[in-house]
């Protein structure tokens, strides 16, 4: 995305927000649910962080307007703005908690790691979708933390089960380009441990938060390295950059896979035709062809009340995951709901929907989403659902669905993922984990 | 006429020393930790202790300690978030190692590491002044983060590179950890900041301090009277950099519970050294000005629409706190380009000839 564009795009959104904030006066009905949101509209990586949050609202705002909220109880959403920083993460996370916050949605990994031991002590389950702590799939030692559909290291499972059946993965060499932070290096120990089993070799390309834009190095040692496949765990600035290095060097991009947090609309329109071919995971379903979608757009984009700078955004790959965050925690709510039998539920309650969440084909299709993503099946044991992720392509101006999900190697990387927890949990004497029947 | 001190006599040496001459300090100061020890903890919002107490009460040791490097030794620093970041990797590590030391001793010991690093950095001060000791901090800076990312030995081989805080106990009591309540590790943080406050007033009233001051205001004529600018510079080292690192081991153990290398960054040095200039440089009670300058105010401008009820957006609500903020530092730099400090002093010496402008 050009500055321009960006500026243009925050200018709007601000001048919405302020139209939004004029016309709508808070109604506070009988029963509310309350979720906070944390976003990141400002700050570095605010790219990423405005279609995210505009998907998480739009979805929450188009259920009080249709359904009158959940159960009867309205919805209330308020925004705390952290920039992606976690300091101020926390410091959201202090102010809003005690307004009966039903879960948070930490959205950075910092943030993420400083809130999972907080929940059990505050009762409110936190919901990293997909991103965080992997070991946080494992129930029994995170009773209060949850990560569908997926998590880091069952997506890279995907991944590398992708490139095993499109050629082998035998005696391959696969080349890691990641984010130098935690984020990043959050599958490196699944990926040493699989490419002794799995026989390829593993060439790392670490990128320095400060050298984000500035990957020559890098790709200097790629064309050096010739690997047979790239793999990229990238964020901002960092994932238009090393396509348009990778398309530089003329690697083959149909052989270069980013993960979900590389490969929205954002990233690739800043790279346009020379990043045709590139793939990227997913697991939320791209356009605009669900009633879900359609829903959101008559009540809530058509009436103004969104944030988005136009409908044209509504669809696009990050903002279908905001709404897709949201869809995890209404399905949650509901559960929770008819478990209780109260509509105005509590953290601890909802803890119980998370963990009771059970989204099939049938109840994606009642909820307009047919084909958006496959179906998840939380358990107490079970955090993470067992989703899959399928791949999309660039096809120089939009991105296609490519492939149909491809199921984790669930038997390789959950006993890795209770390796994990074990050790999180063994230096920490008075952690409470759960136990499962 | 508020500021008088006519009555008050001093008959000893002793008295005329004295840290707070002046009586009405005395009880100023008096009050102020009585709110701080008594008032607050008794009143106060968990969402004030947790958000705004104990982050201030950090920085304003983070700056305490750049001030007697910055103000006193007139060494310019940019590596004060690396030193953090070496106090409070030090700190996990000796609490993960030792579990059974008590944590305020681990939080003491920290320092020293801080310290030890901050010597080996303050080596090229003896060479270099100004704007080039300030690149060769930057340099710290920079290598002190990349350590802090590459040895995965200071942070126990996590997974996702953070330090997590575990839990540790005084006289029963959860301090550290998701079972410690605000109020307990703001009273925790509180009394460290004060001892510690108390202890760097003193140290640079007496002949170190004074020796710091000297090699800042010219070294050749301080070297000339008899001041070894090796140890004095090393020392304003040793002494800033253990103050920074008991702030950042505080930082991750009390405040936030837990850490990546993002904290220690160089935004972070740049933070301190604002509080710092905008407290004004070589005054304790600046630091603590600038801290709530730099810290407080932004915290209480974004709580303010959900106080009003008004439904601004949040990150509206981040742009318009920047602006506010930006604004008021370049007011303030101009009206008084010594820091707050110095308005205070300035409204003191107003204050004491009230309401006879001229008399003096």
């Amino acid at each position: 995305m050009k500055p321009q564009n960006k500026l243009k795009k925050l200018g709007c959104a601000a001048i919405a927000a302020a139209a939004f904030a004029v016309t709508l006066p808070v109604a506070q009905a009988e029963d509310t649910l309350f979720i906070p949101s944390l976003t990141y509209r400002t700050g570095p990586f605010a790219g990423g962080g405005i279609p995210f949050a505009d998907g998480f609202a739009d979805y929450f705002n188009m259920l009080n307007e249709r359904d009158g909220g959940i159960g009867g109880a309205k919805l209330i959403v308020e925004e705390c703005e952290t920039a992606y920083n976690t300091q101020k993460g926390v410091e959201c996370y202090e102010a809003t908690k005690d307004k009966g916050a039903l879960a948070y949605n930490p959205l950075s990994t910092g943030i993420t790691l400083a809130l999972i031991p907080k929940a059990p002590v505050d009762e409110i389950p936190v919901f990293s979708m997909g991103y965080g702590l992997s070991a946080a799939a494992i129930g029994e030692k995170f009773p209060w933390t949850f990560v569908y559909p997926t998590t880091y290291w069952n997506q890279l499972s995907s991944i590398l089960k992708y490139i095993d059946a499109n050629g082998g993965l035998k005696d391959q060499k696969v080349g890691f380009i990641y984010l130098d932070v935690g984020y990043g290096k959050e599958p490196l120990p699944l990926l040493e441990n699989l490419s002794g089993t799995m026989g390829f070799e593993l060439a790392k390309y670490p990128v320095g938060v400060k050298e984000m834009q500035n990957q020559s190095a890098q790709w200097l040692n790629v064309r050096k390295d010739k690997p047979d496949w790239m793999i990229m765990w990238g964020w901002g600035a960092m994932n238009p950059t090393a396509v348009k290095e990778a398309a530089k060097i003329r690697y083959p991009l149909d052989r270069f896979i980013g993960n979900w947090w590389a490969g929205s609309h954002n990233d690739l329109k800043a790279v346009g035709k020379p990043g045709k071919g590139y793939m990227a995971a997913n697991f939320s379903g791209i356009g605009q062809d669900f009633p879900a979608v359609q829903d959101i757009l008559k009540h809530v984009v058509e009436k103004g009340n969104s944030k988005v700078a136009s409908a044209d955004d509504v669809g696009n790959v990050l903002y279908n995951r905001g709404m897709f965050n949201a869809v995890i925690l209404a399905e949650a709510i509901k559960v929770a709901q008819e478990m209780t039998g109260k509509a105005a539920i509590t953290g601890a309650d909802m803890r119980v929907g998370l963990e009771n969440i059970n989204l099939d084909e049938a109840r994606l299709k009642e909820l307009g989403l047919e084909g958006f993503t496959g179906p998840i099946k939380g358990s107490c044991a079970d955090h993470e659902g067992a989703g899959s992720v399928f791949l999309q392509q660039w096809n120089g101006e939009d991105w296609e669905k490519v492939t149909d999900l491809i199921e984790p190697m669930n038997d390789t990387v959950r006993p890795l993922l209770e390796e994990a927890a074990d050790k999180y949990v063994s230096d920490k004497p008075d952690w409470e984990g759960q136990t499962c029947t | 006429m508020f500021y008088r001190e006519a009555g008050q006599f001093k008959t000893t040496y002793e008295a005329d020393q004295a840290m707070l001459p002046i009586a009405q300090d005395r009880v100023g100061l008096l009050l102020i930790l009585l709110i701080a020890f008594a008032a607050i903890p008794l009143l106060a919002s968990d969402f004030f202790i947790s958000s705004i107490m104990i982050p201030f009460l950090v920085f304003a040791l983070a700056a305490v300690g750049l001030n007697i490097l910055m103000g006193y030794a007139g060494q310019l620093s940019l590596g004060t978030g690396a030193f953090m970041g070496v106090g409070a990797y030090a700190c996990y590590k000796l609490a993960t190692l030792f579990p059974d030391l008590n944590i305020l001793i681990v939080v003491f010991l920290s320092g020293f590491f801080a310290a030890g690093i901050g010597v080996i950095f303050g080596l090229p001060s003896l060479r270099i002044k100004g704007l080039y000791l300030a690149i060769t901090t930057l340099a710290a800076q920079f290598f002190l983060e990349w350590c802090f990312i590459r040895i995965g030995w200071l942070y126990n081989y996590n997974d996702s590179g953070a330090i997590e805080v575990p839990q540790r106990m005084l006289f029963g009591l959860a301090i550290t950890g998701p079972h410690a309540t605000p109020i307990t590790r703001y009273l925790v943080i509180l009394t460290i900041v004060a001892i510690m406050t108390l202890v760097a007033a003193n140290v640079l009233r007496g002949r170190i301090g004074r020796s710091w001051m000297m090699i800042r205001d010219m070294d050749i004529a301080a070297e000339l009277m008899g001041i070894r600018p090796l140890f004095s510079k090393l020392s304003a080292f040793a002494f800033s950099s253990y103050y920074c690192g008991v702030a950042g081991a505080l930082m991750v153990f009390f405040w936030l519970g837990s850490a990546e290398v993002e904290s220690f960054d160089i935004n972070h040095s740049f933070l301190i050294m604002f509080m710092v200039i905008i407290g004004g440089m070589g005054s304790l009670a600046g630091c603590f000005m600038g801290a709530a300058f730099i810290w407080v105010l932004p915290v209480i401008l974004r709580a303010i629409p959900s106080a009003f009820e008004l439904n601004i957006l949040a990150a509206t609500m981040e742009h318009i706190s920047s602006i506010i903020i930006g604004a008021l530092i370049i007011f303030f730099l101009i009206v008084e380009p010594h820091g707050l400090a110095r308005l205070w002093r300035v409204g003191k010496e107003k204050l004491r000839t009230w309401p006879f402008p001229y008399a003096t």
